[in-house]
């Protein structure tokens, strides 16, 4: 990457945690990405709002519990954090539930933001 | 896998030194790391290594070099927050010796 | 006999598969399953339902894990491994929809 040239990054987070790997995936390549102080957004839709949800006891599954991670981001100043609102409503969630500040969003909303951006990556 | 030994007791480490279980670190065994690299531990050094060490506690990572020089410098004052004072502290680097010390995993976005 | 179900249903259709084809007997859901049962979760009313031909079970651990457990829907009952265990030998035989 050319020094000076920020580009749009956004990763796409549509797994629920623990499940696959693709959450603790996403997570490592966004705090690798950080480093390259590009302009980094995390969208969270469908059933990716789970990763946020407040409350996560590892202990009986034996894995390692990763969402307070979730709450450096803001360290690595990667602030722009999108929430589908209809992902939300579908399971019972609000944003009281999730563990970090995040902007919550229609999906047209959505739609439109991931336009915007460069890259896209999907996990 | 490697192991040290401290006091009697054995503890494992990976290939690179860095200690296995985190919870079985204590000053000792922090003290013991720190000779392997060949540094020798101040009451500055100490702070940054129980600094790292809340860190981890509460974000479940070790901090990238960047995001822990900011960070000390919210909490133990501006003059420390640079990396200058740190690599001062840790010459072959915060993120390798520090966490190492600190008994934590290497640092996710250690580039 | 034992249905274990481990997908989320919002993601796969592996629960509406099981649900339609199943004759009754219990269900146990596990993993990214378990938000089925959860208060609020789309899933609710098809497992309520369920709830007159079947059993329904989820697998505590799974749910803490996931921060779900203090909301899990009326009529399913939480079970730990080691009910797991006591679920599988209780039943003639077992299916593990993929």
């Amino acid at each position: 990457m050319s020094e000076g040239a920020i580009k749009k990054f956004m990763f796409v987070n549509r797994k629920a945690p623990y499940g696959t790997i693709y959450a603790l995936e996403s997570l490592e390549v966004v705090l690798i990405t950080a480093a390259f102080d590009q302009d980094v957004s995390l969208v969270f839709m469908d059933d990716g709002v789970f990763q946020l949800k407040k409350g996560q006891q590892t202990k009986g599954i034996e894995n390692k519990n990763f969402s307070p991670t979730y709450r450096a981001l803001d360290g690595y100043d990667i602030e722009k954090l999108y929430v589908e609102a209809e992902a939300l409503a579908a399971r019972g969630l609000t944003e009281d539930d999730l563990l970090v500040d995040v902007t919550v969003m229609s999906r047209a909303e959505l739609g439109k933001l991931m336009d915007e951006m460069d890259v896209v990556l999907s996990f | 896998m490697a192991t040290i030994e401290v006091s009697g007791k054995t503890y494992e480490t990976d290939e690179e030194g860095y200690l296995v279980n985190l919870a079985e670190w204590n000053e000792e065994v922090g003290s013991y790391l720190a000779t392997t690299e060949s540094v020798e531990m101040t009451d500055q050094h100490w702070e940054v290594i129980n600094f790292l060490r809340d860190y981890y506690n509460e974000f479940q990572i070790a901090p990238a070099v960047r995001v822990l020089t900011k960070a000390i410098g919210k909490k133990l004052g501006p003059e420390k927050g640079t990396s200058q004072y740190l690599y001062d502290l840790f010459p072959y680097g915060p993120a390798k010796q520090a966490c190492k010390i600190a008994g934590l995993p290497k640092p996710t976005g250690c580039v | 006999m034992l249905h274990i179900v481990n997908k989320s249903s919002l993601e796969r259709n592996t629960l509406d598969s099981c649900l339609r084809v199943a004759n009754g007997g219990a269900i146990l859901l596990i993993e990214d399953a378990v938000y089925a049962a959860t208060k609020g979760n789309e899933a609710e009313a098809k497992l309520r339902d369920a709830l007159a031909r079947f059993k329904i079970y989820v697998l505590g651990p799974d749910l803490d894990a996931r921060g779900m457990g203090d909301r899990i829907m009326e009529g399913v009952s939480t079970v730990d491994y080691g009910g797991f265990v006591d679920l599988v030998a209780e039943h003639k035989n077992c299916q593990s929809w993929l």
